[in-house]
């Protein structure tokens, strides 16, 4: 419970530094908190996310090890599994494809359970697979409709994505249902660290925090939009004024919206030192990324080096005369 | 063992060619607003009030918060209008109004396109109310 506290107590840190601040220390703070840091997390996030992958792709894989969730490719007539244990670049293709969008290998998640007798089951346990496609989908659904306040002319697909997002259409302005299915998500997968006692053993300081900083963004981001307004124009202003390098800072957004935007800049700082890496980490696992084709070809160990070998051809030149000698028979005379 | 070799090793990038087609796509992606926009910020609109807004001075409630709460009061006079029957107003300086958007708001601000659209193209913003409510008839 401490490592969960302690996270908690650092998200609301955070916030009421970026709120205070922009509050009552004015411009200075508004320009720190609105220009500088998201500037500055901005190349964190990109110069340590590049660092991350190509740190990976140094590191040699000695050994073929893709997960084998089914029958590999062998003899003609025995059915192989193409997409669980695919033997070619398309099949990998194809199973990174699935595992990125859908999931599968978390969709494969089971509850293991002893009963009287006694007697081990293995039950379906679909709510982790669950709640992690929503926050996915809904995360990416929210980053894709701030490109609103990023783009002018604001694209098309973006517009319609608003519309079908906001097809309730309870409420001015109109709920966002991505927003709130966000928030749901999250919070299941927070609940879920806290209450069940095995996941909350092994949870750790840096698995709390990431999720009280999301709830955080997502809390912030609805109170702003429904409940402590902000001014919209003047947010849009600051957001392009970043992303076309004339920063500026218009009067008077409000202090929320400082909060909304520090938490994402911590978001983005913190990314490529923590977990979320597995943005990126699943293109770069071996045992997703590699073709299960170890019958057909050698995987050879690109750190393998030059071993010295004495063969026997070697070991009989050496010693032809004696052996020979002593009677013991050569392969050459 | 051979530390030295491994050294020399870990500078290698394997795959070389798939990796950094992987990184180009993500640096595209993620760039996207800044190539864009191509460094040019569209002017911050400036919505045109009417000679009779001008007139009039003040709209309902204060500019500041007419500005990010008018959906809201918008919301909360339809469902006034058509929950309870009741039209009435009573703004924060005790003046009254007619809750309608037609027939109160759209008279002063009768210049939709110089106007609400101005801020509302620039936030991407559609609301549904003008579905119905303009080039309509005006409710009686």
């Amino acid at each position: 419970m401490v490592k969960c506290m302690f996270s908690l107590t650092v998200v609301i840190v955070l916030s009421l530094l970026a709120f205070v601040g922009a509050e009552t220390a004015g411009f200075k703070a508004q320009f720190l908190f609105g220009i500088a840091i998201p500037y500055a997390a901005l190349l964190i996030f990109v110069i340590g996310v590049l660092n991350r992958v190509i740190g990976w792709a140094r590191s040699p894989v000695p050994f073929a090890i893709p997960t084998t969730a089914g029958q590999q490719k062998s003899l003609p007539w025995i059915k192989p599994a193409n997409i669980d244990n695919p033997s070619t670049t398309g099949g990998v293709f194809v199973r990174m494809f699935l595992e990125v969008f859908l999931f599968r290998s978390l969709f494969r998640n089971t509850k293991t359970q002893l009963s009287e007798g006694p007697k081990i089951s293995f039950n379906l346990e679909i709510f982790l697979w669950l709640a992690a496609l929503a926050f996915h989908a809904s995360f990416f659904t929210v980053l894709a409709r701030h490109l609103r306040l990023f783009t002018e002319p604001v694209p098309f697909v973006i517009q319609m994505l608003e519309k079908v997002d906001g097809m309730m259409q309870v409420g001015a302005p109109g709920i966002m249902l991505s927003g709130f299915v966000l928030l749901a998500a999250v919070s299941y997968l927070l609940i879920r660290r806290i209450i069940i006692p095995q996941v909350k053993y092994i949870s750790l300081t840096q698995d709390y925090f990431p999720l009280f900083l999301i709830i955080g963004i997502a809390a912030s981001g609805i109170l702003m939009r429904h409940i402590f307004k902000i001014d919209v124009i003047g947010a849009k202003q600051l957001a392009m004024g970043l992303v076309t390098f004339h920063p500026v800072i218009p009067e008077g957004i409000g202090g929320i919206f400082y909060v909304h935007i520090f938490f994402v800049s911590v978001l983005l700082a913190y990314f490529p030192f923590s977990k979320l890496m597995h943005m990126g980490g699943i293109f770069m696992s071996p045992t997703r990324n590699l073709p299960g084709n170890t019958r057909a070809f050698r995987h050879v160990n690109p750190w393998n080096y030059p071993v010295h070998t004495h063969t026997y051809e070697e070991y009989e030149d050496d010693f032809r005369e004696k052996m020979i000698d002593a009677g013991l028979p050569v392969e050459k005379e | 063992m051979s530390d030295n070799h491994h050294d020399k090793e870990d500078k290698k990038m394997y795959n070389k060619g798939e990796v950094i087609t992987g990184i180009v796509i993500f640096l595209v992606i993620f760039a996207f607003p800044f190539w864009y926009n191509m460094g040019k910020a569209a002017p911050v609109p400036q919505p045109e009030l009417t000679e009779k807004a001008k007139a009039a001075k003040e709209c309902v409630e204060p500019k500041a918060f007419m500005k990010t709460e008018h959906m809201q009061i918008l919301n909360s006079w339809r469902n006034s209008v058509v929950r309870n029957k009741n039209r009435l107003y009573i703004n924060s300086s005790n003046k009254e109004f007619d809750m309608s958007l037609s027939n109160n708001c759209l008279d002063c601000h009768s210049n939709k396109a110089e106007f609400c659209d101005k801020c509302h193209t620039y936030a991407s913003v559609t609301p549904y109310c003008f579905d119905c409510h303009i080039d309509n008839p005006k409710e009686k």
